[in-house]
């Protein structure tokens, strides 16, 4: 079990500067009165930084971006690997052919995912917010085409200060260029996911590419263009609804970016040789460093706050001085509000870690990945209903029998043809046989059909009224798969014919 | 604004739309600033929950904009399309105008599918495995409620497998049933026969089928048939396809071969109905269906014949 906690230390009083709150507002200097309700962006101009959690992010965003670029180019089975055909109803994943009827899949991914995003905010944040979010990683990309045209923060504010002139015209025009092509590439494999993507490719050379694909290619590169280069934090902290109901997700044992106030404060500058703590003074240089990377433009110092991505890009700048100045790193560091209060070691407080919460959180995102996986595993490629002819109760046939018709929707999920027999069987009525066209009893691959059959009962065996049967279905491909599906019906033998 | 008793109405529809409209841009505007002598403080001062408090933070500017361009897109699609009471929009459209696009658009998508088979016969469009899955998707939908999904029919209702046809079956007679429709009047006889010798008759027309009979009471309905029902079904009852009287010696029943469903038949009479499809179906799609019906009940002949050409 946890350790009790233990008292806050003494020292200056820092539970005020934690817990979420949103950052005041800015106060107009000139006429309190006149605040304005619109607040203008002031534009943010993150500075690099290097470190683990950068290091990460690199990665990550590299891993994210050659799934996204790459995966509709994958061949398998002379098809594009992973297609979403809407128009055919059909979804193409590698060797897996959904139908609409498969839907419960996308509900349950859904489920995992959600539940995903609960285990991983319990455990430490934001992860999600820093390393895979589509905005930060496409964010991430175009800063760092920024940075390579523009030069870093000081150097952007620079120019953004400076009046237009030909060198900040070329230079304002070589990014643009490069963060539309990106656009453009972003919203080109966007759409190749719904529809062939080499295909799509020799449309655009060729300029033939229909209106509506057209439509989303451009629509979803604008989205990105504007959203990674102009929206950017913005997005995180007036759109994004993760941002607002994250507070409900994180408890005092979760691991958030925490400035350490206890060791940091009071906060000031000072000489290398200077012994601080004799002085008085706490780590915090307060180089401001912390502040310039921050990609949301806070200041972590003031405690976590719902802007807060969890991206650690402040860990990694603090890290660095710290190292400058030959203190201890981690006055900036992933821990724990309990663990900050009561004074835990690092392996207090990851301990922490496994709690009931999370506990139920991973059981049960376990149990639901390991049954979404079975369940895919098991599917049957094969899916029928069977609906009676509502027209007629039934029918005599040559005096000899009565007889039930029934249509049959077949469905062939599976990429090679298949040859389906038809099997009945009675509960309480004996000699049911089942008739029905022959020819017609091979499915393409990926198709459906429509087949009547006719179920019948001799004469003397049929007793009037409702009667349960059950009707067995068995596909059989070409390398003798078999997959069966048995659906209940009812035959009816009606009163007077 | 039929709908509606007074153009009042419309009137009053539009002014709550431009209103609504004026009044969120007004909204916005009287927003931009904090009104003087207000407390700037960090938050209203609403307090719920002992600690929840609303705070006053300003809107980001790009959100004022986003909603100014919302109304103004409100505005143009108010000018473009329907929505200002009964004002049409410069457009002019209607779910109407739109609606016979749409199935413009899907009968010449359709004609794209019959034009090759509008240029062969009959015949050979039967023979067709691609003309027979669309002939087997229009029959489940507009056929198989009466005919049954397998077209072999029920009780009072025609198998079109059996090559047993009550007006011909040749492709211009089905697709004459199919466009005009048919009515397949037995008259009802209570006054003309009587119920015992109507037994006697059905007594003698299940003989002509060659089924069980009593010699002696089909004796006795033999000259009744003569008399009143070979009018219709012929002499030898083998029916007549002009009027849709069915053949009584192939023992093919529409309803039923019992005595008791033959003498109803003679007493009480049918009213057998087959509806007109030409206001439903376009004639590419009669087409369609007369070739699938025709085979299927003629499938060798129509091969032979497909071959043939």
């Amino acid at each position: 079990m946890n350790a009790p906690l233990k008292s806050p230390p003494e020292g200056p009083e820092i539970s005020e500067t934690r817990g979420w709150r949103p950052a005041p507002p800015p106060k107009t200097a000139n006429d309190a009165t006149e605040e304005a309700l619109y607040e203008v962006r002031r534009k943010i101009y993150p500075r690099s930084v290097k470190g683990a959690f950068s290091s990460w992010r690199v990665w990550l965003v590299i891993l994210t971006q050659l799934v996204y670029y790459g995966a509709p180019w994958l061949q398998w089975n002379d098809r594009q690997a992973v297609l979403f055909d809407l128009g055919a109803r059909k979804f193409y994943i590698f060797g897996l052919v959904l139908w609409p009827q498969d839907v419960i899949y996308l509900a349950v991914l859904l489920v995992i995912s959600a539940l995903a995003l609960f285990l991983f905010t319990a455990i430490a944040g934001r992860l999600f917010c820093g390393y895979a979010c589509p905005q930060t990683v496409y964010t991430e990309i175009f800063m760092w085409i920024e940075r390579r045209v523009e030069g870093d923060r000081i150097a952007r504010i620079r120019l953004d200060g400076d009046p237009w002139s030909l060198r900040k015209f070329r230079i304002k025009t070589t990014k643009h260029t490069l963060w539309i092509l990106i656009a453009l590439w972003t919203g080109f494999t966007f759409i190749g996911y719904f529809a062939p993507i080499r295909e799509l490719g020799s449309e655009i050379l060729q300029w033939s590419l229909g209106p509506w694909q057209a439509f989303w290619m451009l629509f979803y590169a604008f989205a990105t263009w504007g959203a990674a280069g102009f929206m950017r934090e913005q997005v995180c902290k007036y759109m994004c609804p993760y941002a607002r109901f994250q507070s409900v997700m994180v408890d005092r044992d979760t691991f958030v970016v925490t400035y350490d106030v206890g060791r940091g404060e009071p906060r000031g500058g000072r000489s290398r040789k200077l012994d601080h703590r004799a002085a008085g003074l706490g780590d915090c240089v307060d180089c401001s460093i912390c502040v310039q990377v921050c990609p949301t433009g806070i200041d972590i110092r003031d405690g976590l706050q719902y802007e807060c991505i969890g991206c650690g890009a402040c860990i990694d700048a603090c890290n660095q001085v710290m190292d400058k100045l030959e203190y201890p790193r981690g006055l900036i560091r992933y821990t724990s509000e309990n663990a900050m209060r009561s004074a835990l070691s690092i392996a207090e407080a990851r301990k922490r870690l496994v709690r009931p919460r999370t506990m139920i959180y991973m059981v049960i995102w376990l149990a639901l990945m390991g049954g979404f996986a079975a369940s895919l595993a098991m599917r049957t490629p094969l899916k029928v209903d069977i609906i009676r002819d509502r027209g007629a109760l039934g029918r005599e046939v040559d005096g000899r029998w009565i007889e039930n018709v029934y249509r049959l929707q077949l469905i062939n999920a599976t990429e090679s043809p298949v040859t389906i027999d038809v099997k009945v069987d009675g509960y309480d009525m004996k000699g049911l046989t089942v008739e029905y066209d022959q020819t017609a009893s091979t499915l393409d691959p990926t198709s459906n059909r429509l087949l009547p059959i006719r179920i019948r009962v001799p004469i003397e065996d049929a007793r009037q009224g409702t009667h349960k049967i059950d009707v067995t279905v068995t596909a059989e491909t070409e390398s003798q798969r078999r997959s069966q599906i048995r659906q209940s019906t009812s035959f009816i033998v009606p009163r007077n014919l | 604004m039929s709908d509606f008793i007074s153009d009042i109405w419309g009137h009053y529809i539009a002014a709550i739309a431009l209103i609504g409209i004026a009044w969120c841009v007004w909204l916005l505007f009287s927003q931009r600033k904090m009104p003087k002598g207000v407390s700037t403080s960090d938050d209203t001062g609403h307090v719920w929950d002992d600690d929840l408090r609303e705070l006053n933070n300003p809107l980001p500017r790009w959100w004022m904009w986003m909603f100014l361009l919302a109304c103004v897109f409100g505005l143009g699609y108010l000018i473009l399309f329907p929505g200002l009471g009964a004002y049409p929009g410069v457009l002019k459209t209607s779910s109407q105008v739109e609606l016979a696009a749409h199935r413009e658009a899907a009968e010449r998508m359709q004609h794209q599918i019959y034009a090759k088979y509008l240029k062969m016969d009959v015949k050979q469009v039967a023979a067709d495995p691609e003309a027979r899955e669309i002939g087997q998707r229009l029959f489940l939908n507009y056929c198989a409620q009466c005919h049954g999904s397998d077209a072999r029919g029920s009780r009072g209702f025609p198998n079109l497998t059996d090559n047993d046809w009550l007006y011909g079956g040749e492709p211009d007679t089905i697709q004459q049933s199919i466009t005009k429709g048919r009515n397949g009047v037995m008259p009802p006889l209570t006054g003309v026969i009587d119920a015992k010798l109507a037994g006697d008759t059905a007594q003698y027309v299940r003989s002509l089928s060659g089924l069980a009979y009593d010699p002696i009471r089909a004796s006795r309905g033999e000259s009744t048939f003569k008399s009143t029902c070979a009018a219709c079904h012929g002499g030898t009852g083998k029916g007549n396809q002009a009027l849709g009287a069915p053949n009584l010696s192939d023992n093919v029943w529409l309803y039923s071969s019992s005595e008791g469903a033959i003498v109803e038949a003679i007493l009480k009479g049918h009213n057998g109905h087959m509806p007109a499809h030409e206001e439903i179906l376009t004639p590419e799609r009669i087409r369609m269906l007369t070739a699938y019906v025709w085979g299927l009940s003629s499938t060798s002949s129509a091969a032979a014949g497909a071959a043939g050409q």
